[in-house]
């Protein structure tokens, strides 16, 4: 994965100081959070891209920091997890800041906006999971080869970029450090989606004030395209922007644009 | 030493171009075009008649398990088995080892110490309540629970149980996973303080952990035999130890497939198709269906990466299908040959992983009923007889056997089929 920038790290105890959140912080102006999705948090170009007009707050889930995996098991449920969130605003001290969130944290950043409305300014959720409809189910990534899962999460699972994505370092431990690490993000996100990631969303959407932006890759087969007008018919006023030649990870896959269609919406 | 027949009731006929045609023996595999009702209705059959035989024969137990929308082994209610069994065996002294009801995918959980309770007056006081936490595939690919919580929910349901089957008294239980505002179970099995709890394991440390601490039977259950177990069954020997428990062999059960016929030569005719099946289209399973995210606590799974065990086990799965007959003995994953040849290596394999408490699967991936049954007739005259007392020679207690079971065996006229 792309280290891009040089990120400082905040640490916002939560939820009865039981969770100790660590929040990678960079860039500078008016506070952008951005939620990580399933895979847990890789800084990358995209989110260099923001720190040119945001100061981003990128938090880890809790279980993926290095050296505390047990953390997950102070968050019982995706009510909690709710909680969480709130109280790492608070700590963070982040009154209705940007909200960007891919995948998982598409549908997190969405549930805090729908359960608190006034935390969040401005809502932006990238390829987000958390609705249903049995023609296009959502694909069960967790319980697929890694092959499988990149064919159907980027346009062009042989291009350079998913390689690149893709990519084990040579050293033996540190390959070693990124398996055990993209197993356990996975089994600590997938405690609040397992085995479908409807967990009633649908009802809570109709919530949420926010201006939103959703962004979507024509070609994701993780979670289908349509599913951007899922979310668009229940959230008053939002934007659908798809994107050709990007499957679940715009952001990566068409960064330039998706930094571009992000920002434009933020700026406008 | 107790000696038990282990049967998974798996699919005879698979087609065979199984392994090469479908991705999966489990989960996936489709019933209506893999298979026919009235022909499994007949699986079933056979697979109550062989064990019914078995027990008959003088085999201390019989043991069946529960997997689900899996052609190796469909028995998702392995308590239907093990009522018709006991009722097939009342009258006689063997044990129904279930191995058995899994713990978190059954809700509410005390529907498992009921269905123990029921089983145990059937059989007046015969069951061994085996409870084992579940596969990755049948637990949380089939049956929905996050990987993450099954083992939190796996000990609330053990503990409900037990205090279920115990307490005098009508009980709340306000639990993470279960709220159970009147818990006063009916019916009570008949074994006191409670039947005797095998855990099934696949060499984890957090199940040698916990049979340790509530001082249950640990049972390695492998398809890969003897000769591979040892490492495991030394680390949870050297765990019990840290526990302070006595080196009592009966806290320990391992599964052995084994094969019997009249001699080395004639067991290759018999079984090597039927073994070869078994491991070429029972075992067909993508490597990844044994590691959803998860499913391994966090300590196993670093344990299992940096120590490369997890990738040397991945690697010995696909090695599978290139193995044949010879292979599948050579390296012991099966005990094949004559009665001399298999009861010698038992012997050796109880004494040498300290097991008092041996299963066998003496029907094995497509072995005909007739051929089972002589496998069972082989076993239980000539070579039962030369390893029962394996264990005599030390100052243990089945402790975790039924109470009413633990002398010697009553003697039967069978009748076959």
């Amino acid at each position: 994965m792309t280290t891009a920038t040089d990120t400082g790290v905040t640490i916002v105890t939560t939820l009865r100081d039981e969770v100790t959140c660590r929040v990678h912080v960079a860039g500078q102006g008016p506070p952008l959070v951005f939620l990580h999705g399933a895979m847990g948090l890789a800084w990358d170009p995209f989110l260099d891209s923001l720190t040119q007009h945001y100061t981003v707050y990128a938090p880890e889930h809790p279980g993926t920091s290095p050296g505390d995996p047990h953390a997950i098991d102070a968050v019982d449920d995706l009510w909690e997890l709710v909680l969480h969130y709130y109280d790492l605003l608070d700590g963070l001290g982040l009154d209705s800041p940007v909200v960007v969130g891919h995948s998982f944290g598409g549908m997190m950043a969405a549930e805090i906006a729908a359960t608190d409305p006034k935390r969040v300014g401005k809502l932006v959720l990238i390829s987000p999971v958390g609705l249903w409809r049995d023609d296009i189910p959502v694909a069960q990534f967790m319980q697929m080869a890694p092959e499988e899962v990149a064919e159907i999460a980027f346009a062009d699972p042989g291009g350079e970029i998913a390689q690149q994505f893709f990519a084990l370092p040579e050293d033996e431990t540190a390959q070693q450090d990124v398996m055990i690490q993209n197993i356990w993000a996975q089994a600590c996100t997938g405690k609040f989606i397992w085995p479908l990631p409807d967990k009633g969303l649908r009802k809570r959407l109709y919530r949420i004030t926010a201006p939103t932006l959703i962004v979507w890759g024509n070609e994701d087969k993780l979670a289908p395209p349509q599913y951007a007008e899922e979310f668009a018919k229940r959230i008053t006023g939002a934007r659908v922007e798809r994107l050709d030649g990007a499957a679940h990870l715009p952001q990566v896959e068409q960064q330039a644009s998706t930094s571009r269609l992000v920002l434009e919406f933020l700026n406008g | 030493m107790k000696v038990s027949m282990f049967h998974l009731m798996p699919h005879r006929e698979l087609p065979a171009d199984f392994e090469q045609k479908y991705k999966s023996v489990w989960v996936d595999p489709p019933f209506p075009e893999l298979a026919d009702a009235e022909r499994v209705g007949q699986y079933y059959n056979w697979t109550l008649d062989e064990l019914a035989y078995a027990a008959k024969k003088g085999l201390d137990g019989i043991c069946v398990n529960e997997h689900h929308q899996n052609a190796y082994g469909f028995m998702p209610g392995p308590n239907l088995m093990g009522a018709a069994l006991a009722r097939e065996t009342n009258g006689t002294d063997v044990a129904l080892v279930q191995m058995g009801s899994t713990l978190p995918t059954t809700q509410p959980p005390i529907r498992v110490a009921e269905e123990y309770g029921m089983l145990d007056c059937i059989s007046g006081g015969r069951l061994v309540a085996g409870m084992p936490l579940g596969s990755p595939m049948d637990a949380n690919m089939i049956y929905g629970i996050a990987p993450i919580e099954q083992r939190e929910r796996y000990y609330e349901a053990h503990d409900l149980i037990l205090k279920a089957w115990q307490s005098r008294e009508m009980f709340a239980w306000n639990g993470k996973y279960n709220q159970l505002g009147k818990v006063n179970l009916w019916p009570r099995p008949i074994q006191k303080p409670h039947p005797p709890v095998w855990v099934p394991g696949l060499g984890s440390y957090s199940t040698w952990d916990f049979s340790a601490k509530h001082d249950h039977c640990y049972c390695y259950l492998s398809y890969f035999g003897a000769a591979a177990a040892e490492t495991t069954m030394k680390g949870f020997w050297d765990h019990a130890a840290e526990y302070g428990l006595k080196e009592n062999p009966y806290r320990a059960g391992f599964l052995q497939l084994v094969a019997v016929s009249e001699t080395d030569a004639r067991a290759e005719q018999d079984y090597a198709e039927h073994i070869e099946y078994f491991y070429n289209k029972c075992l067909h399973i993508p490597p990844h269906y044994f590691g959803p995210p998860g499913h391994q606590d966090y300590n196993s799974l670093e344990k299992g990466i940096r120590s490369g065990r997890t990738g040397k086990l991945l690697e010995e799965l696909g090695k599978l299908k290139q193995y044949r007959y010879k292979d599948f003995v050579d390296k012991q994953f099966v005990m094949a040959g004559s009665p001399s040849t298999v009861r010698e290596q038992l012997r050796e394999a109880a004494r040498k992983l300290r097991v008092g408490n041996m299963m066998v699967l003496l029907h094995i991936g497509s072995m005909p009923h007739d051929l089972t049954l002589k496998n069972i007739d082989l076993f239980a005259d000539e070579v039962m007889p030369h390893i029962t007392d394996v264990w005599d020679d030390e100052p243990w207690e089945n402790e975790w056997w039924p109470e009413r079971l633990r002398g010697p065996r009553q003697q039967f006229t069978p009748t076959r089929g």
